[in-house]
């Protein structure tokens, strides 16, 4: 496989835990965030400060750096997740900007503006892919047990919810909080991908990037969130020349999508291939003149 | 017996509105009640504020003699009190089956990593669970549309449903707000039926607000007769229908809503 070929893969991989993350928060819990880049950033400063300065083994700053994203959702959680929607989605925004300036002003640990160099390649195809599938199967298995039917609960019927005993507080929580550690390991890796950071990587359009992606793929999709993250990571890989209007061609989908399709690509459904075998089994059967003259009735 | 749920001088006011007046009222355990009163009368904002989507403005309510004043809803109803809204409120874009599931996840004892990976107790959780919520759908006559998406049913049977998800919490008070509403004279005699079915099989006491008369006389075995936020009587089917203050409060020119 060509290196080429090999780094679309990889980002594609990075791009889908962070995405898998906001497809759990908002997708399945109804909650808008524009900060989860900070989140990513998060990750990617704290595992690559501790593999580069200080020799720590990869898979612990892999584990580390998820973890302190969690625990920073954790406190601005506990400060805004009592917020109503819209106050919430405007607090998230103003934390990922602001964590991205305090990684540009905390020069002396960040290297500020100049970026973050010197990381270990140890991002490796392998890696990133095996960890994106234990991401999958993870935030699937997750959303098919009770903490994502609460969640699903909450995005359906928040009253409701609480009426049936969930403490909708505590589980929009670890929404937050699950989302921001899949948004940091994707920094982790991202880091380690690339082996240069700086804070511009992490700004808003990225935030924004990742919940465009959640839309358009579907809120309340899980796989709708994992194509329409191939399809928006590959694409303008392929046509280069419109990398620069990515961010326009997102706005246009997105706007295309809601107008004709408000549900995502996938709308609530999994993708399965039983559609497919459906559609060649039309084709086939009108082909097929035995069976469409038998069924007489 | 033993009073279950003891309200004592409760009020709400929002603003100069006064929807719940001086309001008191004691149920023994195991028993049907009724709540009676014209629209506006405060019926539906006293079951909230016992499920504690309000705070009371003044006023004591005790759940087996301890106070739940102050506590969110979500621990009142894990303290036994369930409920369903006047304006249906199911979990539209889900199926009928885990409108139900969702209700027991407190009878899902796994954590996070069990939950991710399915180790551990998930499995054996999982299937105790569904077998539950089966045997309510089956209970309720719905298990037939345990796969149908909750927002698309018929009228009557996502009523039915929010009181299956409501008895998959197993309360021991069942609070139902007009459960025959937009109902027949034919349905709201079979939910009559029902309601004394669920009665028996799940020991519990009911709390019901609702507004056709035959029904409530019917089913239950006291009415409080509410206005303006406050009791005016308190008595059995027969000494409600016959009191004076009663008739000229509610029954007299009183049309159904
Ligand atoms: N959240 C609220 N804010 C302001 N006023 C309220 C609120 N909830 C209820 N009210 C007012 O309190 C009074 C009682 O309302 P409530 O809904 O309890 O009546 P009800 O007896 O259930 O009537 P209905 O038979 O029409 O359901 C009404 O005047 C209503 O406008
Ligand atoms: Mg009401």
């Amino acid at each position: 496989m060509s290196g080429y070929v090999e780094g679309v893969i990889i980002l594609v991989c990075i791009n889908v835990i962070a995405v898998l993350g906001v497809s759990i928060l908002t997708g399945f819990t109804r909650l808008f965030s524009f900060g989860n880049a900070g989140f990513m950033a998060i990750g990617a400063y704290a595992s690559a400060i501790l593999t580069t300065k200080y020799g720590a083994p990869f898979p612990v700053a892999l584990v580390v750096g998820p973890i302190i994203a969690a625990i920073a959702a954790l406190g601005l959680g506990k400060l805004t997740l009592k917020l109503k929607g819209d106050y919430f989605l405007i607090t998230t925004l103003g934390f990922g900007e602001s964590i991205r300036l305090l990684f540009l002003f905390a020069e002396p640990i960040t290297g500020g503006a100049r970026g973050l160099s010197g990381i270990p390649p140890k991002t490796t195809l392998f890696i990133a892919i095996g960890i994106t599938v234990l991401a999958f199967l993870g935030a699937w298995n997750f959303l098919r047990s009770k903490y994502g039917r609460n969640l699903m609960a909450i995005r359906e019927q928040e009253i409701a919810a609480e009426a049936v005993g969930i403490d909708t507080a505590k589980f929009k929580e670890y929404s937050f909080m699950i989302s921001a550690a899949y948004a940091g390991m994707a920094g982790a890796l991202l880091a380690h991908y690339y082996m240069f950071i700086s804070p511009i990587m992490f700004n808003l359009p990225k935030s924004a990037e990742l919940t465009i992606t959640v839309v358009i793929g579907g809120l309340g999709s899980l796989s709708g969130s994992v194509l329409a993250t191939i399809l928006l990571t590959v694409l303008p890989e392929v046509f280069r020349s419109a990398a620069e209007y990515r961010m326009l061609l997102y706005g246009l989908a997105v706007v295309v999508i809601i107008v004709l399709k408000p549900s995502g690509l996938m709308g609530y459904r999994e993708f399965s291939l039983r559609p497919i075998f459906k559609l060649y089994e039309r084709i086939f059967k009108k082909n097929d003149p035995t069976q469409t003259k038998g069924d007489g009735k | 017996m033993k009073p279950i749920l003891t309200i004592t001088n409760l009020h709400k006011h929002f603003g100069g509105v006064k929807a719940i007046n001086d309001f008191s009222v004691t149920l023994e355990k195991g028993k049907i009640y009724g709540l009676i009163g014209p629209n506006g009368a405060g019926k539906t904002t006293i079951f909230n504020t016992i499920t504690g989507i309000y705070d009371p403005t003044m006023g004591n309510i005790a759940l087996n003699g301890e106070s739940i004043v102050g506590k969110a809803p979500y621990e009142i109803s894990n303290l036994g009190i369930a409920r369903t809204f006047q304006n249906i409120r199911l979990f539209g874009n889900l199926s009928v089956l885990d409108n139900v599931i969702i209700a027991c996840h407190v009878d899902a004892k796994y954590g996070l990593f069990e939950a991710m990976t399915k180790f551990g107790r998930f499995k054996k959780n999982e299937e105790d669970i569904k077998e539950k919520c089966l045997k309510l759908l089956q209970f309720v006559g719905l298990e037939e549309m345990r796969d149908d998406i909750a927002g698309a049913l018929p009228y009557g049977h996502q009523r039915k449903l929010e009181i299956a998800r409501a008895l998959a919490t197993n309360p021991d008070l069942l609070l139902l707000d007009e459960p025959a509403a937009g109902m027949n004279e034919k349905e709201s005699e079979e939910l009559v039926r029902f309601i004394q079915n669920i009665h028996e099989n799940f020991d519990l006491t009911i709390l019901l607000i609702e507004h056709h008369m035959d029904f409530v006389m019917s089913l239950c075995d006291e009415i409080a007769v509410l206005n303006f936020g406050s009791t005016i009587f308190m008595g059995s089917p027969a000494e409600v229908k016959s009191n004076p203050a009663v008739i000229e409060a509610y029954l007299g020119g009183e049309d159904d809503a």
